[in-house]
């Protein structure tokens, strides 16, 4: 019995060595998203290059969007944009949420680099932006037909993030609106 | 007389500094200075800003960080709070955006009791073990005295046998 206690601390240290490796994998800056599981949160914003026309969340519509945070202030969109070029020319549908931005930059961006979005939404103030959770730009929400959000992405969406993370959800969301 | 006098002037400079720049950071905090209906409200801001995390930046509270989505947060505070929304209010309106981890205080629940009651059991654990070595080593003493009382002289002899053993080995 006493020579059983004398391996607790190994045990313990075992123990603890275990979770502290599984600590280092974790990404601190990786932050659980409230809002996976939600309804996509209300809204009433103009659109860009119409700003007369005021969007709500039901012009998402019964179909499968990325919503795509993004910004001509924010660089890692410029290395992003390419990729949701691409996308788009695929047929993935995603909707732009212009985040603290100038319209006038906004409209020269899209111009210059391509349009893959199917409207924009003017988040001048970033009032959609705070009810979605928002930190930062790049983000981008995966939206299923029901309005329901099921997947966030803080940060760039590369071919990597898109093959290993979203591409498998999107395809399976697709198929359950059908 | 002249370097005397650059060095009065080094020392006087000197002490001066450090009040030039308690003065300039009072002038930087002004710039968030928000003005409240009630000076109540103003408390409550100030615990709240100190007690939730920026989502941008690692390890910052509201209060200390500049990024534009905690002046977002703080803006959205201080009109709740002149809406007479509660704290409790406040922090769920956030949370239910931004996750728990905006909560420096983390509310208990599946996720969070371990965080709340491991240094509790490891108290228990402490005073526990203290206590079993202080009592346990106690008692070895007193056997130890009656064991070596009833030896009888085979189990003397098996003793010594043994300890010789050991020294051989």
């Amino acid at each position: 019995m006493k020579r059983v206690a004398l391996f607790v601390p190994l045990v313990v240290f075992a123990i603890l060595t275990l979770f502290l490796l599984k600590g280092l994998e974790r990404d601190p800056t990786e932050l659980p998203s409230a809002l996976v599981g939600e309804s996509f949160p209300i809204f009433t914003l103009p659109s860009l290059g119409d700003e007369q026309r005021l969007l709500t969340e039901r012009d998402l519509g019964s179909r499968v969007v990325l919503v795509n945070v993004w910004a001509t202030w924010c660089f890692a969109c410029r290395i992003e944009h390419p990729m949701l070029n691409q996308l788009a020319a695929q047929g993935v549908n995603i909707i732009g949420l212009n985040y603290k931005d100038q319209n006038d930059k906004a409209l020269q961006w899209l111009e210059q680099k391509g349009n893959p979005y199917l409207f924009n939404i003017v988040d001048a103030n970033g009032i959609l932006g705070f009810d979605l959770g928002v930190t930062g730009a790049p983000e981008t929400y995966l939206v299923d037909a029901s309005g329901t959000i099921r997947y966030r992405r803080v940060g760039v969406v590369d071919q990597r993030i898109w093959d290993e993370e979203i591409k498998d959800l999107y395809q399976q969301l697709i198929g359950e609106a059908d | 007389m002249p370097v005397y006098f650059l060095k009065l002037l080094l020392t006087a400079s000197l002490l001066i500094l450090p009040l030039a720049f308690s003065e300039r950071s009072e002038l930087l905090a002004s710039t968030e200075v928000v003005e409240f209906s009630d000076p109540q409200l103003r408390k409550r801001y100030y615990q709240l800003v100190q007690e939730l995390r920026c989502p941008k930046c690692q390890n910052q509270n509201l209060a200390d960080s500049n990024a534009p989505i905690s002046k977002d947060m703080k803006a959205q505070i201080y009109s709740m709070l002149e809406a007479k929304n509660t704290d409790d209010e406040i922090k769920q309106h956030l949370v239910s955006r931004y996750s728990e981890f905006v909560l420096y205080r983390p509310e208990v629940n599946t996720n969070t009791w371990f965080l709340w009651f491991a240094p509790l059991c490891l108290v228990f654990v402490g005073v526990f073990i203290v206590w079993r070595y202080a009592f346990a080593g106690g008692r070895a003493q007193s056997n130890i005295k009656s064991d070596t009382a009833v030896l009888t002289d085979k189990q003397q002899q098996q003793l010594s046998q043994l300890l010789g053993e050991d020294d051989n080995s």
